[in-house]
């Protein structure tokens, strides 16, 4: 099953606002590039070699913020009420 | 002027609504800040949660009006290769009276109801605020600054029981170690399937529940597993695995949960299941070896924020250490106001109580698992050596049969040495076996 569909599963309470800033141009010195792999949803991708990544479809794990090595990721918890609203959990 | 309470808790989630039962039940002026729309919209674990002494003296026979799914009977620990399977399997009749061993549940479902219940008790809950930071008054923590107008609040004490993710010990300095050997990440789907399916399906009776753990090929051999549990009418399947792994073998663990699906001992087991929701959250690993520091001044850590969790490979255990350190903390606040002293060494009760509990007992009984799960042969060869035992023990063939310990020689033959072998149930002794 690709991972949009299954992202399709999720309530999601977008914010205008990023909660995920990524300074991509760290990301190009970048060797492992973790947030590729640990990502559940698989929100950071290569798109012609560049880091391109989605905060709208991000669960909050916060996996991310960990594994970066290159410290590009800047995360935060999306504003109060919007993000991720679980209806199993 | 910002109010004033005697107690801040950062998160509805199990840890912070016992500790604000704990302390509204005492006559204490509590709020809860959440950062969800409603308590357990962010939170997300396996799940069971398991017999926890403090929920069945706060709220006596919880069972009967919380959201639980089902009562845990069974518990089946499964080692696989790619096309074959080796379980252990237990079936314990007395886990399905009260108070019951453990019991699944939905966390969406079970967390806004106990959050209810500390409102009942007093305290008040407020959804959809964010806790950016601590306020400090010289070395003391005064409060809370919250993503809100006006948003600070003051308190004697705040215990931050913010999740795994916990920005809030980080920002306060007791907690510095988020590093990627330290977590591991897990990917879960509920799956709806019909009540009585379940039960045919998995050998339950009525109101019984499974919870199944997986190692070996799920994980492609990499420092993790996968769950199963029985829900009432849906599937809890999903899988943990260490960050550090992830990224050292570029492995995603949304292809790996999608190719568990497909192993042919799972595949008939979520036949004609339906994808309800998918989930991802972050489980802290390293045990007692990363246990911050858990009070300051004027501030406790408690929960998956504090990393109080046992895993070891037979269960997985998070959300009644969560619900013991709450308790712990609320009776350590308490003591702390009678002192009038809210200082680390007026809240050194904290730790004293959990202690004596089994939240630190268990950490430290079990502190040498989280190394012992780093050796790859639990996760290639020791589930590869188990079906391949059980395929000579089963097989005829038309040859003559040997006896149980021929065969393991065979099988292990080229394989593992018995040096290596005794090396690893020494380790393996050590984490989980004798005293």
């Amino acid at each position: 099953m690709a991972i949009e569909d299954k992202l399709a599963t999720i309530r999601f309470e977008v914010d205008a606002e990023p909660h995920i800033r990524v300074n991509t141009e760290l990301c190009k010195t970048c060797m492992e590039k973790g947030c590729l792999y640990i990502c559940p949803v698989q929100n950071y991708t290569l798109v012609e070699d560049k880091l391109s990544f989605s905060w709208q479809g991000c669960v909050e794990c916060g996996a991310c913020r960990i594994a970066c090595t290159a410290c590009a990721i800047e995360w935060d918890y999306p504003r109060g009420g919007y993000g991720v609203c679980l209806r199993y959990g | 002027m910002p109010e004033k309470f005697d107690a801040i808790i950062v998160g509805a989630g199990p840890a912070g609504c016992t500790a604000a039962i704990v302390l509204a039940r005492a006559g204490l002026k509590v709020i809860v800040f959440e950062r969800g729309d409603r308590p357990g919209a962010k939170n997300m674990f396996g799940g069971a949660l398991y017999y926890t002494e403090a929920l069945n003296e706060l709220l006596p026979e919880f069972w009967k009006e919380a959201p639980v799914e089902r009562c845990v009977t069974r518990h089946t620990i499964t080692m696989m290769t790619a096309d074959a399977s080796f379980s252990i399997a237990s079936a314990e009749g007395s886990f399905g009276t009260p108070p019951y061993n453990g019991f699944t549940l939905l966390r969406a479902k079970f967390d806004p109801w106990y959050a209810e219940q500390a409102e009942a008790a007093g305290a008040l809950i407020v959804p959809e605020t964010v806790v950016d930071n601590l306020i400090r008054d010289g070395d003391k923590v005064a409060g809370v600054k919250t993503r809100r107008e006006n948003g600070e609040v003051l308190a004697d004490v705040v215990i931050a029981a913010d999740g795994a993710n916990s920005l809030l010990a980080e920002k306060s300095g007791l907690r510095k170690d988020f590093k990627s050997d330290a977590f591991a990440v897990a990917a879960k789907e509920v799956l709806a399937l019909p009540a009585d399916i379940i039960e045919a399906r998995f050998g339950l009776g009525e109101g019984e529940g499974l919870a199944q753990s997986f190692v070996g090929e799920c994980t492609r051999g990499l420092n993790g597993g996968a769950f199963l549990y029985t829900n009432k009418s849906s599937l809890s399947l999903g899988m943990v695995v260490r960050l550090s792994s992830l990224q050292e073998k570029q492995t995603s663990i949304a292809d790996l949960l999608d190719e568990f699906k497909n192993h042919p001992a799972v595949r008939p087991l979520i036949k004609d299941a339906v994808l309800k929701e998918y989930s991802g959250h972050l489980i802290p690993e390293a045990g007692l070896a990363m246990l911050p520091e858990l009070a300051g001044n004027g501030l406790l850590i408690t929960g998956d924020a504090a990393g109080f969790l046992v895993s070891t490979g037979l269960t997985l255990q998070g959300m009644n250490f969560a619900i013991a350190s709450g308790y712990a903390a609320g009776h350590a606040v308490i003591e702390a106001g009678k002192a009038g002293d809210f200082s680390r060494r007026g809240l050194a009760g904290y730790r004293r109580r959990l202690e004596e509990s089994f939240v630190l007992k268990d950490m430290q009984t079990f502190r040498h698992a989280p190394s012992f799960q780093d050796n790859p042969n639990i996760y290639g060869l020791y589930p590869a050596l188990a079906c391949g035992i059980a395929r000579r023990i089963f097989r005829v063939d038309g040859q003559p049969r040997k006896k149980i310990l021929s065969l393991v020689r065979e099988e292990m033959k080229g394989k593992i040495s018995l040096w290596q072998v005794i090396k690893d149930m020494l380790q393996a002794g050590r984490a989980l076996l004798w005293p």
